[in-house]
């Protein structure tokens, strides 16, 4: 347990040394901001809770959470710490475990940031906090979700912006998965069991309840299942590929 | 100690290291040398536990390296190629952080902090960021580390690689003042280097162990061992009068700068006689010495025909 935490202090601390993490917040904000306010139509609304806000945060995720996302282990590959990192006496697991919840307490930083929002629906109306409370838990776990993708993905290459690309391809993917877009390209060939099973993989799906308030304990565990095979899959492409 | 058995890596058909066999006691300091590309780096990457043997087996201070991999890593410090580090921490964090996920207890860590930062002299530096640093102090930071543990084993793959004459020697002279009680191995190809610091040498081509001598055995092995190299004013009566030396097998002359060099016949030595014979003939030498005997050329015809004799 101490070497994640070790692992991770590291991590999140090598973040805040570089210019990375001030402009990621900061974009973050910023566009979160707009399409509450402009896109979500906060103000015409006239309803005091953060749905807009929620609701174009998977989008948000959708380039924001892979450029987190696509150093966390290219970067020790290209570098050759990842050498360092594995010859110190801490398993695969944990370096995994550290590297992945720094990345992911770096957006729940982020995320907590938004405060503000919440400060101006409070002042502005009288908000189910409750709904609120769970709907930044939803959130949190979904960025989870896409980190993870990330971070198996970021391991498969030594190359930034291709594991920048290709998560967010595939973060894209699971996103829409629930969407004709998607499952046309499955409807024609496959069995309604498979392109059910897809459809039932979609992000948006279980987001979109957990951001109305509904809290199912399917889609919490829909979401940490789902870090918890990207991760068991990252240590595994780590494994295979450390050595090129 | 380290301890390897048949130790083999291949990456689908190609065959990175082919079965190495050794033993290094503590108090050993053990030489890899080899040609680029020989499987120096990939036998050292899989005795620090980096990379899985595909055969065979490694075993540090008793631990092997795959079933027991963190007792195994704990007591091995190890210096990858390049001396990779954390670029934007400072020396000080960096440390900082090998000391807490090598967990070295608390009371101690002040201590081994300050002994490292002494040996490898890092005091001026240890508020700057490592990527802002020369690529000697670099190198200093990754020994720093791989020493802060006081381990028992240390592997250091190419250590003094690209440090200027100063900094190889201060590496050197660290080295062999750990030696007495670590088990330590050094890739290098550089090969003063295996004088100056090796107890023991190893030469590796195509993953396979080829010599594994001391430095001076190796040196016998030379044409050059005990051959007799020197400069007169009248070259070619010198060069008559040492073919009239019995024991004499060949004599070149360097035609650059005139230098003669004779080799004796195996197992002779030709240094008395020689000298006896320049007196007699009352030759003027500029310059007489032993040659002891030249690692370079042992290390070609080690490595270079050993391939060839692979190829054909």
């Amino acid at each position: 347990m101490s070497a994640i935490s070790t692992v991770c202090k590291r991590e999140l601390r090598s973040y805040f040394a570089t210019p990375v993490a001030y402009v990621f917040i900061v974009i973050f904000l910023v566009l979160s901001s707009a399409f509450t306010f402009y896109l979500g139509n906060f103000y015409e609304r006239g309803q005091a809770d953060l749905l807009p806000f929620f609701s174009f945060l998977p989008w948000l995720y959708l380039f924001l959470v892979p450029a987190v996302s696509m150093r966390l282990w290219s970067e020790e590959r290209k570098s050759g710490t990842i050498e360092l990192l594995l010859t110190l006496p801490i398993t695969m697991w944990q370096a995994v475990m550290g590297k992945f919840l720094a990345a992911w307490l770096f957006i729940g930083i982020a995320l907590a940031l938004t405060f503000p929002l919440w400060i101006t629906v409070n002042y502005l109306g009288d908000p189910d906090n409750g709904v609120i409370f769970a709907s930044y838990l939803g959130a949190w776990l979904m960025a989870g979700a896409f980190l993870a993708i990330g971070s198996c993905i970021s391991a498969a290459t030594r190359n930034q912006v291709v594991a920048f690309i290709l998560t967010v391809v595939v973060c894209f993917l699971l996103v829409m998965a629930g969407f004709p877009l998607v499952l046309d390209a499955f409807r024609s060939w496959a069995p309604q069991v498979l392109v059910d099973a897809i459809a039932s993989l979609s992000f948006l799906t279980h987001f979109s309840s957990i951001s109305k308030g509904v809290i199912d304990l399917r889609d919490l565990l829909y979401f940490v299942l789902m870090t918890g095979f990207w991760l068991y899959a990252s240590a595994i492409v780590i494994d295979l590929k450390k050595a090129d | 100690m380290i301890e390897t058995q048949a130790l083999g890596k291949r990456y689908g058909d190609l065959v990175a290291v082919d079965g190495i066999t050794f033993k290094v006691e503590p108090g050993q300091v053990l030489g890899f040398l080899g040609p680029n590309g020989a499987g120096k780096s990939t036998t050292m990457k899989m005795i620090a536990g980096f990379l899985a043997p595909t055969s065979g087996s490694a075993k540090v201070c008793g631990f092997d390296v795959e079933t027991q991999p963190i007792e195994a890593k704990r007591v091995v410090g190890y210096l990858p190629e390049g001396a990779p580090s954390y670029g934007e921490m400072s020396v000080r964090q960096f440390l900082g952080f090998i000391a807490e996920v090598r967990n070295i207890a608390a009371r101690d860590r002040g201590k081994r902090f300050d002994d490292v930062v002494g040996r490898l002299n890092l005091e001026g530096v240890l508020e700057q960021p490592i990527e802002t640093l020369s690529k000697g102090f670099k190198r200093r930071v990754g020994l720093a580390q791989a020493i802060l543990h006081d381990p028992k084993v240390l592997i250091l793959d190419e250590p003094t690689d690209g440090l200027d004459p100063n900094q190889k020697h201060e590496v050197r002279t660290l080295i062999n003042a750990m030696a007495r009680d670590k088990t330590i191995i050094v890739s290098t190809h550089v090969l003063e280097e295996v004088h100056a610091v090796c107890s023991r040498a190893i030469i590796i081509a195509k993953g396979r162990v080829l010599a594994d001598a001391t430095p001076a055995e190796l040196e016998a092995r030379s044409r050059y061992h005990q051959a007799v190299s020197l400069t007169a004013t009248d070259t070619k009566a010198a060069r008559e009068a040492l073919a009239r030396v019995a024991d004499v097998a060949a004599i070149e002359v360097d035609a650059q700068d005139g230098r003669i060099t004779a080799f004796p016949k195996p197992g002779k030595q030709i240094f008395v006689a020689v000298n006896q014979v320049l007196q007699e003939r009352n030759i003027v030498v500029r310059e007489l010495a032993l040659e002891g005997g030249r690692l370079d050329e042992v290390f070609r015809t080690i490595t270079q025909g050993r391939a060839q004799e692979a190829q054909a």
